[in-house]
């Protein structure tokens, strides 16, 4: 079931904003996770299991570390 | 003395009584209790269907993403910690000069259990990557520490229902030996699971007044049959005399001494004469450089055991000896808030601290007959003022372990 990127963002908002108190209407495709909106390693981990419950898309470890800002994860739900 | 002189200019405290220090010390003084039920679907499977839960909930209090990431005992303690720190108003502190020293006697319980829960249940992925930050037995410490910026070092002695209790020791000493010139200090503890309640009423340490749970907590009473488990926090910002002084702040009381000892008799039994709590009580005014003739009122750790409640009293007289015993005004707050267990020692503090600030010490509730091997004086129907003036009260708080914390402090 594919999601759209518009999809993606308001559902990561919604995450974010539960997990890591950033309000979703700061989570923008440019922002960076660690830089911009300040969410540590460990809510890295809870922010990709809440995504994967809701986009059903496994996100490996070894990838984790790899998406640095929104746009990436939404890149990688989308692929 | 040559050692730096210590004083209380924060209060903080969030207990059965009440979310905050004022709502407590007031609902002390009026006598209520702060027992109520438990979850009804607990009952079937304990023989103990109430207990002290916290009158606010922390989740009124702090941020919610923030909730889930913080066991309870660390909301609780970040919650009396953030009253405390204002009620200190705020002080400017080099972040090298300030200190925490905050305790639990059992640590983040709560989480252990939920998380094995969601283990059992959904496999390993759904276990928090927080579960370990929360259950560590220093996670309040730490998270004091960085709520407050606090880098001259975060302490954590563990002595169960002693643990605040010697937390405010090791603070005094934190402060006094140069390390820090301002600490926080206390305890927390949240262990309300059926799993707990069902640990310490196997021991049949808990009473099972179910009939009557207001009641259930009566100290010194000769109908007492157990203790009645409690949770919350209590808070205290210490700070050295010349500190306070040249930022000008309201001083409660001066945080003059404490001491420890071990009764080495039995892992939860209390030495039936109190041998080692007595000598951390002369041990503890020692310490503050005072005589017995100088303390007016002793905060029980009398817990409402039909064991520790006697031999603490034989304790206090053989320490203070009988003239002084005679006429000091004993309480147990615990007859209102229930056993706080490693945040009992703190909340107690607060307690004996207001009680010489505002003159007055609140009554043992729930007192109707005293029993027979009750040998001190006890606060009982109403609050009873103490005399202006020169004066020391005595904290003090026991664990199973055989530990003995005796605090003392005194008007400024």
């Amino acid at each position: 079931m594919a999601h759209s990127e518009q999809e993606i963002l308001a559902g990561l908002g919604e995450i974010i904003d539960e997990i890591a108190g950033v309000p979703a209407d700061q989570v923008s495709p440019e922002k960076s996770f660690v830089d911009d909106l300040d969410i540590d390693s460990l809510s890295m981990v809870e922010i990709a299991v809440a995504a994967q419950d809701k986009f059903g898309v496994e996100i490996p470890d070894d990838q984790l570390k790899d998406l640095k800002t929104v746009q990436d994860v939404i890149t990688f739900i989308q692929k | 003395m040559s050692t730096r002189e210590v004083v209380v200019t924060g209060l903080g405290a969030t207990t059965p009584l009440g979310g905050d220090v004022a709502t407590t010390w007031s609902a002390l003084l009026e006598g209520r209790s702060g027992i109520t039920s438990l979850p009804e679907e607990w009952h079937d499977s304990l023989p103990v269907h109430f207990g002290g839960v916290a009158a606010v909930d922390p989740a009124e209090k702090l941020e919610r993403h923030r909730l889930r990431r913080l066991d309870r005992t660390q909301q609780f303690s970040l919650v009396a910690a953030r009253e405390a720190w204002a009620d200190a108003g705020a002080p400017e502190v080099d972040p090298l000069r300030l200190g925490v020293v905050v305790s639990s006697g059992i640590g983040g319980i709560l989480t252990i259990l939920n998380q094995y829960d969601i283990f059992r249940e959904q496999g390993w992925k759904r276990v928090s990557p927080f579960t370990v930050p929360m259950l560590m037995p220093n996670s309040p410490a730490a998270a004091v520490a960085l709520e407050f910026t606090a880098r001259a070092g975060a302490h954590v002695p563990v002595s169960a229902c002693a643990s605040s209790a010697e937390a405010i020791g090791d603070a005094i000493e934190m402060i006094r030996s140069g390390r820090a010139d301002v600490v926080i200090a206390g305890g927390t503890e949240a262990a309300i699971h059926p799993l707990n309640i069902a640990s310490f009423a196997s021991m049949r340490a808990l009473s099972t007044r179910n009939d009557d749970p207001q009641a259930a907590s009566r100290p010194f009473d000769v109908d007492r049959d157990g203790f009645v488990m409690g949770e919350g926090a209590g808070i205290v910002i210490l700070e050295s005399a010349e500190h306070a002084a040249a930022r000008g702040a309201r001083v409660y009381a001066v945080a003059a001494g404490s001491g420890y000892t071990c009764d080495a008799h039995d892992i939860v039994q209390p030495d039936p004469v109190g041998a080692g709590a007595a000598r951390a009580i002369s041990a503890a005014i020692t310490d503050a450089g005072l005589s017995p003739d100088d303390i007016v009122h002793v905060n029980a750790h009398a817990t409402s055991t039909p064991a520790g409640d006697v031999a603490e009293t034989v304790a206090i007289r053989s320490a203070l000896g009988d003239s002084v015993a005679d006429r000091v005004a004993v309480t147990s707050t615990k007859s209102m808030t229930g056993h706080l267990l490693g945040g009992a020692g703190a909340v107690e503090s607060i307690a004996s601290v207001l009680s010489l600030y505002n003159g007055v010490v609140p009554a043992t509730r729930n007192l109707r007959e005293i029993d027979p091997g009750v040998v001190v004086d006890i606060v009982r129907d109403k609050p009873r003022e103490l005399a202006p003036g020169d004066a020391a009260a005595v904290n003090n708080s026991f664990g199973f372990g055989g530990h003995n914390i005796a605090l003392v402090f005194r008007r400024p």
